[in-house]
């Protein structure tokens, strides 16, 4: 059926929870109500990226591409634009005056600088349509894997590509796939890892929400390569969304013929299955999520024997990131040349990074290794909030750590950001002003791990616990000298000694803000101070008395009655008593009181 | 899925249907479609040009909307804009014109000049 119209509405998980699919809804009664329902189609696809000015609803063939819209926007958007041809300009992203919309929408910064690969189908297709993936040159990397590549020059052309593992250590995929070929099996299985842990962290639920297909096929040419016919993906249960069209599509790809017995007339069959994970933290390390697999208790065991000879049970198995095999059908189609001329020396390609913290624009990024902090945060993120001052970001999640402010046009890629003691990770990025505390955020990261470790080896469930006491203590002003060299001491030892990835990189965050930031610790603990002015117990509130009028109100506000004072004279908080709770400087109307460090 | 011809033959349908949501490089069709277009008929002349588009597997072209152009009496008016911005302003068009200005201008690249705006003053 041809329509003169498409509205692609975004349905991935920030647009859908404020509204979008009540908009689709709005929208096609609305389309009914004046006889359009026949020339207007509306669809609803991945992520577009830009989350912070959700929902997104983007109209072609103008490409004109509205943000925040509400329910009562709709209206205005199908009697206007959809009936009548006027573009709703108070709706528009970009240059609202613009004669052509979609090139406008190019000139935006959030979307200048990215270049699309993984992203390539997002928020462009129904991802609940295989058609649709397929007129984007969907699986005619799987058909040109099959019918003319043999395993290994499928093998060659991902080494020759440079791609390395997006889930973020940045394994070389090749190499992996490599081992796993030469590994001696009757039985061998392909595994991907959506098991997305990191705080703030949504790369891989975009792509699985946007583009589902994209992974079924890289994991078929994955099968091919190293001679599996079975692939599992383990995807968190909290990515309701996510999961739903994963389901959607393996069963699309089977009724097409493109996983199950003899894809295209060869003889290479290879279906995929999905597993729920529960929420584990762990069972994003490779050997715990296989025993999850498997059924049992997702615990990790040590290695070797590496999953590429003895992985799920005890077969030798591949296991990649959602984003890494998102890469894997372009590079196929385009060639590796072409993908190695993206990116750095040793980093080639493009990271997603899912942009949050203290940012205009939050949302999801795709950009070419290579790319610097400051043109991530100025340029693509629109800058700082409030004209507050940028000091650090984030990446890298728990297992990361924190790059300070002097640093902020280090170009982003693996070694990079290895050699400033964070780490690529799987792509979060954390954008902090000045008003966060490292030693806080340092606590922050702990406090995850120890909920997270899964208890197995005694560095990880006990080193963790007493990393995080002392910093608990720091923050609470009761810091002792020595404090330092303990944490240093410990990290040292957990991270030689822990049995997994969870608990060699659980240090990262204390040792990175320790490196860079040293000075803060110091001041909570020698001085009893926090000089971001977050942690509680350090803070004094203080009411001037040359500011203050007397007025009473902060003392009747004050939910425990620390507040006291005679009417029309300077009032003062009594510091035993005062929670901290910030009411009173609420409710001053002439700006008194104040946190003092 | 038997062959790789079979997956073309999928691509190729299914690229009609989104073809729409590429604008780069295209030929525009912009159909007046305010109060006075749309009292004179300008619907059934933009549903003749998509229909007749998607017959003849014209994929280079795109059918959008404006509104008012501005001479009311003339309408239904539809501008045929180049990708280098040459423009062709067509007037007092119904569907069958909408169909001939597909096959001569837009395929065969000759403007019907009968039609455009300079004949009709």
């Amino acid at each position: 059926m041809i329509y003169r119209s498409h509205v692609l509405v975004c349905g991935g998980t920030g647009c859908t929870s404020s509204k979008s699919m009540e908009i689709i809804k709005l929208m096609n009664e609305l389309l009914r109500e004046n006889n359009i329902e026949n020339e207007v189609k509306v669809i609803h696809t991945g992520c577009f990226g830009l989350c912070e000015k959700g929902p997104i609803v983007v109209v072609y063939p103008e490409g004109a591409t509205y943000s925040r819209v509400t329910l009562e926007d709709v209206k205005e958007i199908v009697e206007e634009h959809l009936v009548k041809g006027r573009i709703v300009k108070r709706l528009l992203l970009g240059d609202k005056d613009a004669e052509d919309v979609s090139k406008a929408l190019e000139e935006v910064g959030f979307f200048k600088h990215q270049v699309r690969i993984a992203l390539r189908n997002c928020g462009v297709i129904n991802p609940e349509n295989i058609e649709e993936y397929i007129a984007r040159d969907g699986y005619r990397a799987l058909g040109k894997v099959l019918t003319e590549m043999t395993p290994e020059q499928v093998i060659d052309v991902m080494k020759r590509s440079g791609l390395r593992g997006r889930g973020g250590a940045g394994f070389p995929t090749g190499l992996k796939w490599e081992f796993a070929a030469k590994a001696k099996g009757d039985q061998k299985y392909v595994c991907c890892n959506a098991d997305e842990g990191d705080p703030g962290a949504f790369m891989d639920r975009s792509i699985l929400e946007g583009d589902p297909h994209t992974v079924l096929e890289a994991m078929a040419i994955a099968g091919y390569a190293i001679g599996a016919n079975q692939g599992y993906i383990y995807v968190r249960a909290e990515y309701p969304i996510a999961v739903n069209r994963l389901r959607v599509a393996i069963d699309q790809a089977r009724e097409y013929g493109l996983l199950g017995k003899n894809i295209f007339g060869t003889d290479f069959s290879f279906d995929i299955d999905l597993r729920l994970g529960a929420g584990a933290f762990v069972c994003g390390e490779e050997t715990a999520l296989m025993t999850s697999i498997e059924g049992k208790r997702g615990e990790p065991r040590p290695r070797p024997p590496f999953p590429a000879n003895k992985g799920l049970w005890q077969k030798p198995t591949i296991l990649n990131n959602v984003e890494t095999y998102a890469n894997i059908p372009e590079i196929i189609l385009k060639g590796p040349e072409w993908f190695a001329s993206i990116g750095t020396e040793k980093s080639k390609g493009t990271k997603v990074f899912a942009v949050g913290g203290k940012i205009m624009n939050t949302g999801l990024v795709e950009i070419p290794m290579g790319t610097t902090i400051r043109q991530m945060i100025y340029d693509i993120g629109g800058g700082i909030p409030n004209g507050k001052k940028f000091k650090a970001v984030q990446t890298g999640g728990p297992s990361g750590g924190c790059i300070p402010a002097h640093l902020i046009d280090t170009p982003i890629d693996y070694d990079n950001l290895i050699a400033l003691g964070s780490m690529m990770g799987s792509g979060g990025f954390i954008v902090m002003d000045e008003d966060t505390c490292m030693v806080d955020i340092a606590k922050f990261f702990l406090e995850f791990t120890v909920d997270e470790s899964c208890g197995k080896c005694p560095p990880c469930r006990i080193g963790t616990k007493r990393m995080y006491e002392i910093l608990d203590r720091i923050t609470k002003g009761q810091g002792e000298d020595g404090d330092i060299e303990k944490l240093e001491l410990l990290a040292k030892n957990i991270s030689s000694s822990a049995l997994c990835g969870l608990g060699q990189t659980a240090p990262n965050p204390i040792l990175s803000t320790l490196r860079y930031f040293r000075d803060e610790y110091e001041a909570h603990i020698y001085e009893k101070r926090c000089p971001a002015g977050v942690c509680k117990e350090l803070l004094r509130y203080v009411i001037d008395e040359n500011k203050c009028k007397g007025c009473s109100l902060c003392a009747r506000k004050c939910p425990v009655n620390a507040i006291s004072g005679e009417v029309k004279k300077p009032y003062h908080i009594d510091a035993g008593k005062c929670i901290k709770c910030g009411a009173c400087i609420e409710s001053c109307k002439f700006g008194a009181i104040s946190k003092m460090a | 899925m038997k062959s790789l011809a079979e997956l073309e033959a999928i691509r190729e349908k299914a690229l009609k249907e989104i073809n729409l949501r590429d604008n780069t490089g295209k030929t525009r069709v912009v159909v007046g479609m305010a109060t006075c277009g749309i009292a004179a008929g300008a619907r059934p002349v933009m549903n003749a040009f998509v229909d007749e588009l998607n017959k003849r597997n014209v994929q280079n072209v795109n059918v959008t909307m404006t509104g008012c152009i501005g001479v009311c009496r003339l309408e239904p008016i539809a501008e045929v804009i180049t990708a280098d911005g040459v423009k062709t302003t067509y007037v007092k068009l119904d569907p069958e014109k909408a169909r001939k200005i597909v096959v001569e201008h837009l395929i065969n690249g000759r403007p019907v000049k009968e039609y455009t705006i300079s004949e009709a003053e």
